[in-house]
């Protein structure tokens, strides 16, 4: 009988076990190039072009950077509606990732009926589609009820600096919206908190620590991971979501007549581009925080 | 001096005989006074559990808000919509909005569909993930990491970048419209969020133990029968969650279905984003009386019609959908 120590069966066994992996993952493989890899680049081809699609076939008409140039300097509504993106994802995330945090503190608890509120937040995920959110949008059902239109809180907003002005009003119109994208980042907040290891705390009360001070010091450092991972999830589901403004601006301009496939495909690569600067700092600024404590 | 100890021993005297049992009970009666509304060691308080109680009612219901406020609107007659008195309970149980809305959303139709465009590349995109996942978490091999770094890829790349083409493709093939365009992407690993049910695989595969798999092995069962045989049958669970939440996604998602199956088939999300248009279709706005003009009361029937299925697959099978993030590993990584 071989034995398994043997060099020559180990090498022979691992080569073996490679290619078994490979042939599960090929499937993968092959659907990345043709699905992903091969769409991107003709994309970006799209973005230096001009495209003109007709009945017989796709005409394509070399114009280097003039869509970039195009989307950032002459068009003065893809630059606008990015800004507003950027600032609504930079107002949003903050208060998802707080707000989630606090409903996983409070559903952590052993309260009883806490299952039904567990059902309650979670909820929106599964209803939240582009056509349903637009038409509560529409209706004013995503507005905080009676705050919004009381005129203490539209005085409040005609005194702001323009600057903050556009935020504030996001926040008064789509506060339930915003909260409504945090039931996936509930439940992974929940998750984490029940792997901390129960004994941190029994030695911090021992040692006399309150249930505040287990909190900042115990629960908080822990979930610093879980924070990046939540972040980066909100971020990536906002901006893909189907009702941003910049997503549905490139949907409407790719069957546009002055816009087109290459005009559109160049934003995509410009909004991609927003999208991953956004991913970096946030990554960064939690990721600082997480050497501090 | 004297009198006034004598004095003082006396009244101790008196409350010791009298007293002294409640005295001395006294400071541990407060204590379980404050410790059943501060809370103690072992439980919580009772201003601590009602405040969190009211805090949690007060956020749901903020949360059920939209839903509420639908379900109330989509029940107002005509009568009731202008009348500024009612709004809250509308004077009485009017059907007549859900009826036309029915009729605009062509709901039988457009409902089928729905569940064909979310079951079927649900289903598929579940077996390829779980053909992925079990690769990557089962077999060790070169390039691994970087697997995982373009599936994340996949994930973070926003479907614009890279819808257009693969639409034109459609297109040539004379696929557009039909739910081969939503089934291809699937089958290549690539469907709607295809990246979050491989790491939910990878998770369950991960967490099986091997022994089973290794006698399997030794008995000389192939790489396939033990994925089938043994694999499988164990992350049951992970397959559930996979095609629950793959089907509801792909329900809500209008950008691929929009860009993909226009002009073919019609989905209930595709079908509410026109409703307007259907219902002046339907109701000419110059030819019918003032009643049957669209109103909010009419669109709202037809968003709740639309997430109405989702709303019942969601309360018979809620386990599932709670239970499943704990499950994938997310919060792990």
């Amino acid at each position: 009988m071989k034995s398994p120590g043997r060099p020559r069966f180990s090498l022979r066994h691992r080569t073996r076990q490679a290619l078994q992996g490979y042939a599960f993952v090929a499937i993968w493989i092959v659907g990345f190039a043709f699905f992903t890899l091969v769409p991107l680049v003709q994309t970006f081809r799209y973005s230096l072009n001009q495209v003109i699609v007709s009945a017989t076939g796709v005409e394509e008409t070399f114009v280097a950077w003039q869509n970039y140039t195009q989307a950032l300097f002459t068009d003065p509504t893809f630059v606008e509606l990015l800004i507003e993106y950027a600032i609504e994802t930079a107002v949003s995330v903050p208060i998802i990732l707080i707000f989630s945090m606090i409903i996983a503190l409070f559903l952590n608890l052993k309260l009883p009926f806490k299952g039904i509120f567990r059902t309650v937040f979670f909820l929106p995920v599964v209803i939240t589609s582009g056509p349903v959110i637009r038409e509560l949008v529409s209706q004013g059902a995503t507005s905080l009820p009676q705050v919004a239109q009381s005129p203490v809180v539209l005085e409040f907003l005609a005194q702001l600096p323009p600057v903050l002005r556009g935020p504030a009003e996001y926040l008064m119109t789509s506060f339930i919206l915003i909260l409504w994208f945090s039931g996936v980042q509930i439940l992974i907040y929940l998750a984490s908190l029940q792997k901390i290891d129960r004994s941190i705390y029994e030695a911090a009360a021992i040692d006399g620590a309150s249930a505040w001070q287990s909190f900042w010091k115990i629960t908080l450092p822990s979930l610093s991971a879980t924070n990046v991972v939540v972040a980066i999830y909100t971020i990536i589901t906002l901006s893909h979501f189907s009702e941003n403004k910049v997503v549905r601006y490139i949907y409407s301009q790719t069957y546009d007549i002055k816009g087109g496939i290459g005009y559109a495909s160049a934003m995509s690569f410009l909004y991609f581009g927003a999208l991953l600067i956004i991913l970096v700092a946030a990554y960064l600024a939690l990721q600082s925080r997480v050497r501090k404590t | 001096m004297n009198m006034r100890s004598r004095l003082q021993d006396s009244i101790l005297s008196w409350r010791d005989a009298h007293l002294g049992g409640f005295l001395a009970r006294l400071p541990r009666q407060r204590d379980k006074v404050r410790g059943l509304l501060l809370g103690t060691r072992a439980r919580y308080g009772l201003v601590f559990t009602v405040l969190v109680y009211v805090l949690l009612i007060v956020i749901g219901f903020v949360y059920l808000f939209p839903l509420l406020f639908m379900l109330i609107t989509s029940l107002k007659s005509p009568g009731d919509l202008l009348n500024p008195m009612v709004q809250w309970v509308p004077s009485e149980l009017y059907v007549g909005n859900y009826v036309k809305a029915f009729r605009v959303l062509d709901y039988p139709s457009t409902l089928l569909s729905s569940i064909l465009v979310s079951v079927v590349p649900s289903v598929i995109q579940t077996i390829v993930c779980s053909l992925v996942g079990y690769g990557l978490a089962r077999y060790r091999f070169p390039g691994k990491h970087l697997i995982f770094a373009l599936i994340l890829a996949t994930f973070i790349i926003p479907p614009q970048n890279t819808i257009i083409p693969q639409m034109l493709t459609y297109r040539q093939l004379g696929l557009l419209g039909t739910i081969w365009a939503m089934i291809l992407p699937a089958l290549g690993g690539q469907g709607f969020r295809s990246a979050v049910f491989i790491l939910i695989f990878y998770q369950a595969f991960l967490s099986l133990p091997q022994v089973l798999e290794e006698a399997a092995r030794l008995d000389g069962a192939s790489e396939m029968t033990i994925f089938a045989r043994i694999a499988v049958p164990a992350a049951i669970p992970a397959y559930i969650v996979s095609v629950i939440f793959s089907t509801v996604w792909y329900w809500n998602e209008t950008y691929l279905t929009v860009v993909f199956l226009e002009g073919g088939i019609q989905t209930l999300p595709m079908q509410l984003s026109k409703f307007v248009q259907a219902y002046e279709n339907l109701y000419p706005p110059g030819t019918v009386n003032i009643l049957d003009r669209l109103n909010e009361a009419v669109k709202l029937s037809g968003t709740f019609l639309n997430i109405l299925p989702l709303l019942l697959i969601y309360f018979v099978l809620q386990r599932w959908f709670v239970e499943s993030v704990e499950r994938t590993g997310i919060a792990g990584e």
